[in-house]
């Protein structure tokens, strides 16, 4: 099983992993592609990942979590080519009552943002194509 | 000793290729492997201290390598 997908993602199957009868408390985090960023219209995105790497760091990162707090999580990330408006990411946390689930989820984005081997190649309206670079002042390289 | 070296997105723009196989002296780091790549054309662009993992788990410039492994240089992550 891959956290990966090259499909639509679909949050109730990503849910279904976690939520369960005693579990009443239930975040859900979902990251949608942008129209904007760095102050140019965005047309569409691909993500790239480094597959297998990526995957250890999702076992990884959901393992802390469910260590940490009293949660179920379950995530997916999308790869491949991705228009203005379609989720990227979705993140559930699954727990007995809500103040769990909730540092739950924001801990696996944070982390997945942070750690996860993924890259983000924008396509603009304006024709040009830039690397998606967080460390960057502008916020992209090309 | 033998290094896989995987590299991704950008970096693998500015180098021309996605996986090399390089030769560097035991004992090595990744570091070694870096200051390899940036004599390669396109290497120069590499940034001074890039993210890296070795066998696919996070690691430092001055992580010890052994022969066989596999390094990735990794662009600044943009996932989420």
């Amino acid at each position: 099983m891959s956290y990966l997908k090259d499909e639509p993602l679909d949050v109730r199957t990503v849910a279904h992993q976690v939520v369960s009868a005693e579990r009443g408390g239930v975040v859900t985090f979902l990251g949608a592609v942008r129209n904007h960023h760095a102050g140019r219209a965005v047309l569409r995105l691909e993500y790239s990942a480094y597959g297998p790497m990526a995957d250890a760091e999702f076992s990884q990162i959901i393992a802390e979590a469910e260590s940490r707090w009293p949660a179920k999580v379950a995530a997916e990330h999308r790869v491949g080519t991705l228009e203005v408006g379609d989720v990227a990411v979705v993140v559930v946390a699954a727990a007995p009552h809500r103040d769990a689930a909730f540092d739950a989820c924001r801990y696996v984005i944070e982390a997945i943002k942070r750690r996860v081997p993924i890259w983000k190649r924008e396509y603009y309206v304006d024709g040009t194509v830039g690397w998606v670079d967080p460390t960057a002042s502008a916020g992209v390289s090309f | 000793m033998r290094i896989r070296v995987l590299l991704f997105a950008r970096y693998a723009e500015l180098m021309g290729q996605t996986e090399l196989g390089i030769e560097v002296d035991a004992p090595a780091t990744v570091r070694t492997v870096l200051d390899t790549l940036r004599a390669r054309a396109g290497g120069a662009q590499l940034p001074p201290s890039p993210m890296v993992a070795r066998n696919q788990v996070h690691a430092q410039l001055d992580t010890a390598l052994e022969d066989g492994d596999e390094v990735a240089v990794l662009p600044p992550l943009a996932g989420g």
